[in-house]
C-alpha cells in the first residue's frame, strides 16, 4: 500500500534517507570516545553484524561539545531474521543496557537482516533537535557519569 | 503543588456542601458511596505521603500528570497499567503535541497527525520525573517517546516511523477502529 508523505517539511526530511551507503565504513575505536567504543564492541559481540554503523549525534543536540549522549546505530545481522521490529530493538537495548542506564540519553536504532539491507542500503536521518535536553537535570547526571 | 491545593479545596468544599445539605435531604447509597470513595482516596494519598496524580485536561486531549511524583512507585506502576489501557492511542513524550520538546517526540506527533489521529492521550514526561522513570520501567524501554495501541506497547519513534513507511501503521490503526486519513486521501484522489 503506497503511503503519501506530503505533510510537514520536517517530517519529509526525516522520511528522505540521508545517504546511500556503498561500502562498509571502517569502525574506529577512539579512546577519546569511550561510549562509542563500548557501543561498537557490545553490538559486534552480540550480533556479529554484517554491517554496523555507530554515529554519535550529540553535536546535533542541546548538550556540550564532545558529549556522548545521543547515538544512532545501524545493525545488519542475520540474528534479526524472523523477529519483529520491536523484538529487534529490544535485543539492541538489552545489549546496550549499561550505556542506556548511564551515559546514553537517546538511541535511534535501525535493525535489518542482510537481505533487507541489500534491498535498501540507506541510513535513516534523525529529526532535528527541539532543545529538550537544555535545562534537563537528568542530562547533567548522564554527562557527569562519563567524567 | 497548586493543583494539590486546588484539589483539597474542592474536596473540602464538597464535604462542606454535603454537610450543609445533610440536614435537608437524605443521600442515595450511590451518592454516599461516591463521596466516601472520594474521601477515602484522599486519605489514602495523604497516608502515602502526598497527593496522588490529578490528571487535568489541557490543550484538548493532553493529560498532564504533574503531581504524580509524590505517589509510591508501586502505585505509579499500577496507574500506568490503567493509563495505557484507558485510551486507544497513548503516547509518553517530551513536551506536548502542541509544543513538543524533542525531535523524536515531535516525529511521533507528526506521524499521528498525518494519519488523522487527533484523539489520543499524550503524557509529558518532562513535567513529571517520576513518570519519566516509571514508564521506562513499566515498558522495559529505555527512551522516550513511547507509543501504546490498545494497551500494548508498540515502540518508539523509529518503530512508528517504520510502520508509517511500510504501511503497517494504517493496518494497526484499522484494528483500533481508526480510519487513517491517508486512506481517505487516497480514496479522494481516485
Amino acid at each position: 500500500m503506497a503511503v503519501r508523505n506530503s505533510h510537514g517539511p520536517m517530517l519529509a526530511s526525516i522520511l528522505r534517507c540521508s545517504r546511500p551507503i556503498r561500502f562498509a565504513r571502517a569502525v574506529h575505536m577512539d579512546p577519546a570516545r569511550p561510549v562509542e567504543g563500548a557501543i561498537t564492541s557490545k553490538l559486534t559481540a552480540a550480533f556479529q553484524p554484517e554491517h554496523l554503523e555507530v554515529s554519535n549525534e550529540s553535536h546535533a543536540h542541546a548538550v556540550p561539545p564532545g558529549s556522548e549522549s545521543h547515538f544512532r546505530v545501524l545493525v545488519v545481522s542475520e540474528r534479526f531474521s524472523g523477529l519483529s521490529p520491536l523484538q529487534r530493538h529490544r535485543l539492541v537495548n538489552e545489549a546496550l543496557k549499561e550505556e542506556l542506564s548511564t551515559r546514553v540519553h537517546a538511541l535511534a536504532i535501525q535493525a535489518k537482516t542482510p537481505e533487507q539491507w541489500r534491498l535498501d542500503p540507506n541510513v535513516a536521518k534523525s529529526p532535528p533537535c527541539m532543545g529538550g535536553s537544555r535545562g534537563d537535570v537528568t542530562m547533567e547526571d548522564k554527562l557527569k557519569a562519563g567524567q | 503543588m497548586l493543583e494539590v491545593s486546588v484539589f483539597f479545596f474542592r474536596v473540602a468544599k464538597l464535604y462542606c456542601s454535603v454537610e450543609a445539605r445533610c440536614a435537608h435531604r437524605k443521600f442515595s447509597s450511590k451518592e454516599l458511596s461516591s463521596m466516601n470513595s472520594l474521601i477515602r482516596n484522599t486519605s489514602r494519598c495523604l497516608r502515602l505521603g502526598a497527593a496522588c496524580s490529578l490528571p487535568r485536561q489541557a490543550e484538548g486531549r493532553v493529560w498532564v500528570a504533574s503531581t504524580r511524583r509524590f505517589c509510591a512507585a508501586s502505585d505509579l506502576q499500577k496507574d500506568l497499567g490503567d493509563m495505557v489501557k484507558k485510551d486507544k492511542v497513548v503516547v509518553f513524550m517530551k513536551g506536548t503535541p502542541a509544543q513538543p520538546m524533542c525531535g523524536f517526540s515531535n516525529a511521533v506527533v507528526q506521524i499521528l497527525r498525518m494519519h488523522g489521529v487527533d484523539d489520543y492521550a499524550a503524557y509529558n514526561v518532562l513535567a513529571d520525573e517520576a513518570l519519566r522513570e516509571g514508564v521506562k520501567v513499566f515498558s522495559n524501554w529505555p527512551t522516550i517517546p513511547q507509543v501504546y495501541f490498545n494497551g500494548e506497547f508498540v515502540g518508539g519513534c523509529d518503530i512508528l516511523l517504520q510502520m508509517h513507511q511500510n504501511g503497517d501503521l494504517v493496518e494497526e490503526l484499522k484494528k483500533l477502529g481508526v480510519q487513517s486519513a491517508l486512506l481517505d486521501d487516497e480514496k479522494d484522489s481516485k
